[in-house]
């Protein structure tokens, strides 16, 4: 992190406000301590965000006095991109990809934090921990820097830009140990409670608002659940639990049968659907 | 807290990381290995197993089974290829250990993605077919492994169910490749024979191959001892960061590649040579009293002076080495062939220059490990070359520290990253001296300044006390208003002969060319100090005979080795003795000791001003001085 706030001119923390996001605020934190973090938080808002991450992340930005940009894709909302019309496809490409895309060009940021880690899922698995964008914000995947060492090329021409990934070589077990042993505030979701949701296609959606319109044959059941991941709550899938503290959390990874990304309706879209993203900019 | 989670954390503190990388040829089951290696010990989730049966059965080419490979070839083309393109990192643990594997291509062109999965692991496992034994892919491996400086690696004899389990076949492979690992100077080295696909000797030792009485690969992964044991090393810190909040504090960020600090200790900056005492350890948790290799932390010193990023605090008496010409081993990463003589970026650790390969000594033929003649390096080439750098920089060989001797090329133009290198050591490299003959004569440039020119030599160990008493001679014919040039032989060696090094031949030369400038020196009329080791005789004399009868004064500094070991004041003794200098005077290099000189000064129970005087009387009493 220290890295690119010594090489890049402008550079900029995406800040999803899941655990991920948290522990990677939680870093930057520390590492330039006493200093404040020299950079703001970026967060791409799709409007279908649980309120309760919404309300989280004012309240983190507040806490710790950092600025944070928020951004809207304000021409998918006019076109009516939602996750429940349009399929999680082209809400994701138009609403966060697109969305991120024109936010990084607004603020002409050279550099963006991303929280994604290598164990997630295949093609992540490839990526570097300083990743090169092109111009479009595009990823090459087989015309990637080698980074050896820790030795990590950052120059860039104007236009370009370097994702950087501080949290690649973690692991979900690592990230929920260390948010244990640091005592990281988290989205309360993570934890364990009883919840309206229902049951769509396999997995438990749970209402958030009104927008989410129920099928024929779906009901409303109060269940004790929480989230392993979070994203757009109609796109994700919480899980039956009842571990409703952080040590309860921790124990239940231990024995976790099911990877967290399983949660996440935009991966079983497409084969290598990942790869297809990142190509197109997404994080 | 709950007692079993307290338990489970415990046990993961207690477990040690191991970095590690696998490689081979195409179609050695890489892939397979460490899919099987995720399989055995039980580490893959629910829905990952689902997806794999799933691809299997389209993608897979091992019939109805599972094919472990699909688990790692991440990208879509190397799926369809059925090769591994990049680089991809896999996680898993077991109760004894972490491991982070990078899992790396075959194919001769994907060298360079080799070498940066290697550039983080302290071990590699080496795959061969049974089937085909050592090929030239396999060498290729163990030489690039072993430039990366990995120094454990693991033959794995995959595939031994298809030469039905032979025990002959194994030990044939065993043997050749324990020849070549040993060429190759690989310090641990283990064969096992596997089978990836069935499971043999992955995670159990298997019924199959009797014979074999060494572990199989899971338990010698668990418990080998890779650790570099950095933290043992002298502190290094390369500054990446000034941290200034307010007027009120200024801290140096960065993480500790090697040694330990503590509050109080002092550190050095190595490229001004500055000293200074570490004042705090700041973290946000509240300040430490030490930290050690592989922390980040950010230091406040006692002292106000100037350091920025790229330069490295060092233990005070540890210094790292500062050089503009470094000797490397350089691998090229680009389509592009290197050009020697071009401009391009070097980075080591925070540190950014411009750079150029002033010397493409040769390339090295991989497979043979022969040196070859070469203009220029092509993509996957090794090279060894001399660079020559626009600006000092602070390293370590990188057999001491990877961190610090570690560094790659960039494009200036490109921005791509071309190559990476691994520094062997310093060098000081000559610059032309050019000299123009002059109309004036030496009588009379001597005249106009009222004295005699001489030289005066002085000879002697290293930390005998020549370079002190030869300044304070020149101070006080200075404050007499003579005029005086000292030739001082570590400053010589940053410039005028900073190619040379310090076997015979280049002492030979080095004295050859500080006789002929003390020569010139002399011309100009001037009275010139050399302040040199000079340990050979016949180079004295040489020295001697250049300039004319009664111009040259040999001064001995005689003190016996024991007392300037005892002295040691730039840790050099400590250095040769521990080997990490060659043909040091005194250690593995010969003194001569003058047979007649002209002055000898016996330093032990004297102070430096009485020698001083001694040779001040003497100018006198030659009459070079009045």
């Amino acid at each position: 992190m220290r890295e690119v706030a010594a090489e890049f001119a402008n550079p900029v923390m995406l800040y999803s406000i899941g655990k991920d996001s948290s522990v990677m605020l939680h870093l930057a934190m520390k590492a330039f301590y006493p200093a404040k973090p020299p950079f703001p938080l970026l967060h791409i808002d799709t409007t279908w965000k649980f309120r309760e991450m919404i309300a989280f992340r004012d309240a983190t930005a507040k806490r710790l006095g950092l600025r944070l940009l928020v951004h809207v894709n304000e021409e998918g909302l006019k076109r009516g991109i939602n996750p429940i019309d349009s399929g999680s496809q082209l809400h994701t490409q138009v609403m966060k990809t697109e969305a991120l895309k024109q936010a990084l060009d607004r603020y002409g940021f050279d550099a963006a934090f991303g929280g994604a880690r290598r164990d997630e899922e295949k093609s992540r698995a490839k990526e570097r921990i300083f990743s090169f964008r092109n111009a479009r914000h595009g990823w090459d995947p087989k015309n990637q820097r080698p980074e050896l060492w820790h030795v990590y090329n950052t120059r860039i021409n104007k236009g370009e830009a370097i994702r950087v990934f501080p949290l690649s070589n973690w692991t979900e077990l690592d990230v929920w140990q260390y948010i244990l042993a640091e005592k990281i505030k988290i989205v309360p979701l993570y934890y364990a409670k009883k919840r309206p949701v229902i049951e769509r296609d396999g997995t438990l959606i749970m209402l958030d608002d009104e927008r989410l319109k129920l099928r024929p044959g779906e009901k409303v059941e109060e269940r004790l659940v929480r989230f392993r991941t979070l994203g757009c709550y109609p796109l994700t899938g919480a899980i039956e639990s009842s571990a409703d503290t952080l040590e309860a959390i921790v124990t239940e990874m231990f024995t976790a049968r099911t990877s967290e990304r399983q949660g996440r309706l935009i991966d079983g879209d497409e084969k290598a659907s990942m790869e297809k993203k990142k190509r197109e900019g997404y994080f | 807290m709950a007692a079993p989670l307290k338990a489970l954390l415990a046990a993961q503190e207690k477990q040690s990381l191991l970095r590690f990388l696998t490689c081979g040829s195409v179609d050695d089951g890489k892939s397979t290995l460490i899919g099987r290696l995720l399989y055995d010990s039980k580490l893959l989730f629910d829905d990952q197993l689902a997806t794999l049966e799933r691809d299997s059965r389209t993608h897979g080419t091992t019939g109805d089974d599972i094919d472990f490979a699909l688990l790692l070839d991440g990208l879509e083309a190397e799926r369809e290829q059925g090769i591994t393109i990049d680089v991809a990192y896999r996680f898993f643990a077991t109760a004894k250990r972490k491991f982070i594997v990078a899992d790396t291509p075959g194919h001769e062109q994907y060298t360079r993605n080799m070498a940066t999965g290697a550039s983080n692991s302290e071990l590699a496992v080496l795959l061969v077919d049974a089937r085909k034994g050592v090929v030239v892919q396999t060498r290729r491996h163990a030489a690039i492994v072993s430039l990366l400086g990995i120094r454990h690696v693991v033959l794995a004899v995959n595939k031994i169910d298809l030469v039905d389990y032979s025990q002959e076949v194994f030990e044939r492979i065993a043997a050749e490749f324990a020849g070549f690992a040993e060429q190759l100077g690989i310090a641990n080295c283990v064969a096992i024979p596997m089978s990836a696909r069935f499971g043999d000797n992955v995670i159990a030792k298997s019924a199959q191959t009797p014979w074999y009485g060494g572990p199989p690969l899971l338990d010698y992964l668990e418990t080998v001892d890779a650790d570099a044991q950095l933290a043992d090393k002298p502190f290094r810190m390369p500054v990446q960061w000034v941290n200034r909040p307010n007027l009120d504090f200024r801290g140096f960020a960065g993480t500790i590649v090697a040694g330990r600090i503590a509050q109080g200790d002092t550190v050095a900056v190595a490229k001004s040579g500055k000293v200074s005492t570490v004042k705090r350890i700041v973290t946000k948790d509240g300040d430490l009293h030490d930290a050690a290799a592989g922390d980040a932390v950010t230091l406040t010193l006692a002292d106000e002076i100037d350091i920025s990023r790229g330069d490295v605090l060092c233990a005070a008496d540890q210094r790292a080495e500062v050089s503009d010409q470094i000797a490397a081993h350089l691998i090229w990463m680009a389509e592009e062939p290197l050009l020697p003589g071009r401009q391009y970026l070097l980075k080591l650790a925070t540190a950014t220059v411009s750079a150029q390969v002033s010397d493409l000594k040769h390339k090295l033929d991989i497979n043979t490990l022969d040196k070859l003649a070469a203009k220029t390096l092509l993509l996957n080439e090794i090279g060894t070359v001399n660079l020559s750098l626009a600006q000092p920089l602070v390293f370590d060989p990188y057999t001491d520290n990877r961190d610090m001797g570690g560094f790659i090329l960039i494009d200036r133009f490109s921005n791509a990253t071309v190559g990476a290198g691994m520094i062997d050591f310093g060098l000081r490299r000559a610059t032309n001296v050019h000299w123009q003959a002059l109309d004036v004569d030496k009588t009379a440039r001597a005249e106009l300044k009222h004295q005699k020119p001489v030289v005066l030599w002085f000879t002697g160990l290293s930390g005998s006390g020549k370079s002190t008493i030869a300044n304070l001679v020149e101070s006080a014919l200075l404050a007499e208003g003579r005029h005086t040039y000292l030739l001082d032989g570590d400053n010589v060696r940053h410039g005028l002969n900073r190619d040379l090094g310090f076997t015979d031949a280049d002492r030979v030369e080095n004295i050859r060319r500080v006789a002929e400038a003390a020569k010139l020196f002399v011309d100009a009329g001037l009275i010139v100090l050399v302040s040199f080791i000079s340990p050979f005789r016949s180079e004295r004399r040489m020295a001697r005979e250049l300039v004319g009868e009664g111009e040259f004064v040999e001064v001995f500094v005689d003190t016996p080795l024991e007392v300037c070991m005892a002295r040691d004041p730039k840790g050099l003794y400590r250095k040769a003795k521990a080997g990490e200098i060659k043909n040091f005077t005194g250690i593995d290099s010969p003194y001569e000791p003058p047979e007649k000189a002209d002055i000898v000064l016996k330093t032990v129970n004297s102070l430096a001003p009485v020698q001083a005087a001694t040779v001040l009387a003497y100018l006198k009493e030659r009459g070079h001085i009045a």
